[in-house]
């Protein structure tokens, strides 16, 4: 059962939702993979002990000078323009590769091998009884997508995955999605939150994964998130309340639901029905 | 001698083009027998990645090894300079006197990058 926690807007609580869930979850057996690469933080709550690193790398292309008779054809075939023949030299740009491996091909007399241009690390380790695994990206790179993929490498198939989806209905956001089970869908009661939910809607309905809305702070905002639910047959899986005991709990790094007993007994409802709601939805 | 000019029209009357990747044209002006070509920059200034690699690659099929233009990015300066090509920004006025300032010796070589990429 793999579940991503996604949403349009950021900070609305997604990595609240995830570490939070996970606790809850712990005796049953399961897995967190943060693919929030970009601001990878569900270490910061769940204080794992990482037992491994794995660097994650790119195959970029490295060409030999005195091999390259300089046709032209690998910057003509490199639709990112990532490699760039001016006639006496052959640039790359590392950070613009996607590492397909056209120019590779295309190339006449093999001057070209490929290099690994490493972009990231994942975390692994355990935070008790919860299997933990982070992708984090390296400063100045931009291939995320590439990370989160190499991240869901590490899904168990026998416990329950909780996928932390990076912010956004963009390629990353869409990667970390994408072959899941279900998409929780974190929101907030603001014309922002509202705004971007319906991307975020819209981005999973094509993506063709079941759906369903958690709203966070309740008690801020309007109700036009709840109407809009209601009008395009969204369930609405959970409302968390606006707590300022929430707020400081969460800005000290700590786990919630072992501070408030209430929010403990709303998440704990939550994750007794995912699996039945998972059921219903792989069954129609 | 060739010299190139980001332009923002066809003429050597337009104005210099602030851009140089994203550039509408490049004008480029043979100091030797002051003729000129415009070469349109559409496939670069729409390119969604890599505008700058992909101009100055263009640029130096052109044979030209002089560049005047608004601002130059990192990546293109990069290639620039791989293709030995003088890079002059910060100018600002039509393309004719862009010229006419480059004949006398005014304008003043760049070291750099004028401004960050996806400027």
């Amino acid at each position: 059962m793999i579940i991503s926690i996604a949403s349009g807007k950021g900070g609305t609580g997604k990595t609240f939702l995830a570490t939070n869930l996970a606790k809850i979850m712990e005796s049953q057996g399961v897995q967190v993979l943060d693919c929030d690469v970009e601001e990878p933080d569900d270490h910061l709550f769940l204080k794992p002990r990482i037992k491994e690193t794995i660097n994650v790398g790119i195959p970029i292309p490295d060409v030999d000078e005195d091999i390259c008779i300089h046709c032209g054809k690998c910057s003509q075939v490199c639709v990112y323009h990532a490699i760039t023949d001016v006639g006496a030299k052959v640039l790359v740009f590392p950070q613009m590769c996607h590492g397909c491996g056209a120019c590779k091909i295309v190339c006449p007399v093999d001057a070209i091998t490929e290099i690994d241009h490493i972009v990231g690390i994942i975390e692994k380790g355990r935070s008790g009884d919860i299997n933990f695994s982070a992708g984090k990206m390296n400063i100045k790179e931009v291939a995320a997508p590439h990370l989160i993929r190499k991240v869901k490498e590490h899904i168990k198939p026998d416990v329950i995955s909780l996928i932390d989806a990076p912010p956004g209905t963009t390629c990353p956001t869409v990667t970390a999605v994408s072959n899941t089970d279900y998409c929780i869908l974190v929101t907030e009661p603001t014309p922002f939150g509202l705004n971007d939910l319906k991307l975020a809607v819209e981005m999973v309905s094509q993506m063709g994964v079941p759906t369903g809305v958690v709203i966070n702070r309740v008690g801020i905002g309007d109700n036009k998130v709840e109407t809009y639910c209601r009008e395009e047959g969204l369930e609405i899986l959970l409302k968390i309340p606006h707590r300022r005991e929430i707020a400081e709990i969460y800005a000290r790094g700590e786990i919630v639901i072992e501070e408030l007993p209430d929010i403990r007994n709303l998440l704990q409802g939550l994750a007794d029905r995912l699996p039945g709601l998972i059921e219903e939805v792989t069954r129609v | 001698m060739k010299i190139v000019i980001t332009s923002n029209g066809t003429t050597l009357q337009s104005e210099v083009d602030p851009r140089f990747a994203r550039a509408s044209y490049f004008i480029v002006y043979d100091v030797d027998n002051d003729s000129h070509e415009v070469v349109d920059n559409a496939q670069s200034a729409d390119a969604v990645h890599g505008a700058g690699p992909q101009a100055a690659e263009n640029i130096s099929r052109t044979g030209a090894k002089v560049l005047i233009t608004g601002n130059c990015g990192p990546n293109a300066f990069r290639v620039l300079g791989a293709a030995g090509i003088e890079v002059y920004t910060g100018f600002s006025g039509t393309v004719f006197e862009a010229i006419n300032a480059f004949k006398k010796g005014e304008l003043k070589k760049s070291s750099g990058a004028s401004v960050k990429g996806h400027w």
